[in-house]
């Protein structure tokens, strides 16, 4: 990426006319582990690879509970996540509280993206740098957001962000179409393998990966190891030895760090700007 | 110059009992079922029983709009909590948010009596009575509304522990068994049905233990 003149302030505008500032929060969604969230119509599933700062380290929560309706699975900063998840759950509160109602979807992320838009256009601030997948059910059925740093938000079938993400929506977006219809245990078994396909390499264990699912008379809650394990059982047809071996397996850290780099779209000195759409 | 009174009170008492009762490893919470104004019956079927958390149960007599709002308040404050905590609200820490949320409307209360009943955190029954702006105190049995005063005389007499004071030494309480406390919260609620006006219609009970809520509904006398 170059330094430009243009990049420092948030409310500075360059020749282009594109903001860096926000460019440069969306690059940090991507350098976040991977989230994903896939939804069939009356089913939403999100997940999430369990990357640890070190092995010494638990891994940070990146899937959150809004409500009984609703989940986030985010990617990027997940301080940054934590506080939107608390202001989700404000929101989501306080809507049932006046109207004895449970929030639609599409409300809240409309709420979420206008406070990030505030941030881009207040020199004070900075924007938030990190990207939310929201799930939820409401009355118009099942529904998937992606939230973006830019306060843009866009609804999707399945999508992906974070490292490797690309790997993961190119196994979607050869499976999406039967999404819709799909049955609750494959959309499942899609997000797991979607997820798998972010490891690029690693073996696939439960304990690499937190999955989610919220449907209709189905609260959002998380699927415990045993069960994720058993859906992976499924497919992943891995002999005894390479699975005790798994912990030990000196997988180069080099190439988690070569692969992010590569994901990147819009440089900077390109003429598209990338929020665009 | 006499002072000036208003023409209009912003309260009402939709009237009704409720009771609670404490055992060693459960909890009895008890509500006629009746709401009236006035000499007029609203409903002969308004329940006055609300669960809060998995081990709390709030039953509340007095102004009904006042204690749906006091319901719709702490059921949003446990939901933050069991967000923040990742946890249900255990009894005492319920009963502690509601003589805050009683007390912060201290110079407009909350037109509520309230019993509070559950398990504790040892798994023991507990049950806390309050009054309208807040405070309370963990006891063994509870009654408040407008049976009370017919019911509370009674518990102290079958419930009650012997003063340490007397002479001859008298055998502190056994401990009451489930049946048996169920059996005397519709003894007295009978009783209380037949003297006062505003209780009546059916009987509501709540018995809550460390495996689940069950409820069990007993008819009373409708006049």
């Amino acid at each position: 990426m170059f330094r430009n003149q243009y990049d420092t302030d948030v409310t500075t505008w360059s020749p282009t006319g594109r903001l860096f500032q926000v460019e440069y929060a969306m690059e940090a969604v991507k350098q976040g582990s991977a989230a994903i969230g896939l939804r069939s119509r009356s089913h939403v599933v999100l997940a999430c690879v369990n990357k640890a700062q070190s092995e010494l380290s638990s891994h940070q929560r990146k899937i959150f509970k809004v409500d009984d309706h609703i989940g986030v699975a985010i990617a990027g900063l997940t301080a940054d996540g934590r506080v939107l998840s608390r202001y989700m759950r404000s929101e989501s509160i306080n809507h049932s509280f006046t109207y004895e109602s449970p929030l639609s979807v599409g409300r809240l992320v409309v709420r979420l993206a206008d406070k990030a838009q505030v941030c881009t256009q207040r020199s004070w601030k900075r924007p938030y740098g990190v990207g939310l997948l929201v799930g939820g059910l409401d009355e118009s059925g099942a529904h998937l957001y992606y939230n973006c740093p830019s306060g843009n938000y866009f609804e999707y079938q399945a999508f992906a962000i974070g490292s490797r993400s690309q790997a993961a929506k190119t196994y979607l977006e050869r499976r999406y179409e039967s999404f819709q219809e799909s049955s609750r245990e494959d959309l499942i078994k899609d997000a797991i393998m979607a997820i798998r396909e972010t490891l690029q390499g690693e073996t696939l264990k439960s304990s690499l990966c937190t999955v989610s699912v919220l449907g209709v008379e189905e609260p959002f809650h998380f699927l415990d190891q045993e069960s994720i394990q058993k859906v992976i059982d499924t497919f992943e047809k891995v002999p005894e030895e390479e699975e005790d071996a798994g912990e030990g397996e000196a997988e180069p850290e080099a190439a988690l760090v070569a692969a992010g780099t590569g994901e990147q779209g819009g440089s900077g000195d390109q003429d598209v700007a990338p929020m665009e759409m | 110059m006499t002072k000036q009174h208003a023409n209009w009170s912003p309260y009402d008492n939709n009237g009704g009992t409720c009771v609670a009762i404490a055992g060693s490893d459960y909890c009895v919470i008890a509500a006629d079922t009746r709401m009236s104004t006035g000499y007029s019956i609203l409903s002969r079927d308004y329940s006055k029983i609300h669960k809060l958390a998995d081990k709390a149960v709030l039953s509340s007599s007095g102004f009904q709009a006042d204690v749906k709002a006091l319901q719709k308040v702490l059921k949003s404050r446990h939901l933050i909590y069991q967000h923040q905590h990742n946890k249900q609200m255990s009894c005492p820490a319920m009963a502690q948010l509601l003589s805050n949320t009683l007390y912060f409307k201290r110079f407009f209360p909350y037109y509520a009596f309230n019993v509070l009943g559950g398990l504790d955190e040892e798994g023991k029954g507990c049950v806390f009575t309050y009054d309208a702006v807040g405070s309370y105190e963990r006891v063994g049995y509870g009654a408040q509304g407008s049976g009370s005063t017919l019911i509370m005389p009674f518990l102290d007499n079958q419930l009650k522990s012997p003063s340490p004071l007397l002479l001859p030494k008298q055998d502190s309480n056994t401990p009451l068994s489930e049946a048996e406390a169920v059996d005397l919260v519709k003894t007295v609620f009978a009783s209380a049905t037949e003297r006062d006006i505003y209780t009546g219609d059916k009987l509501e009970i709540m018995i809550l233990k460390a495996d689940g809520i069950k409820t069990e509904l007993m008819d009373l006398r409708k006049d």
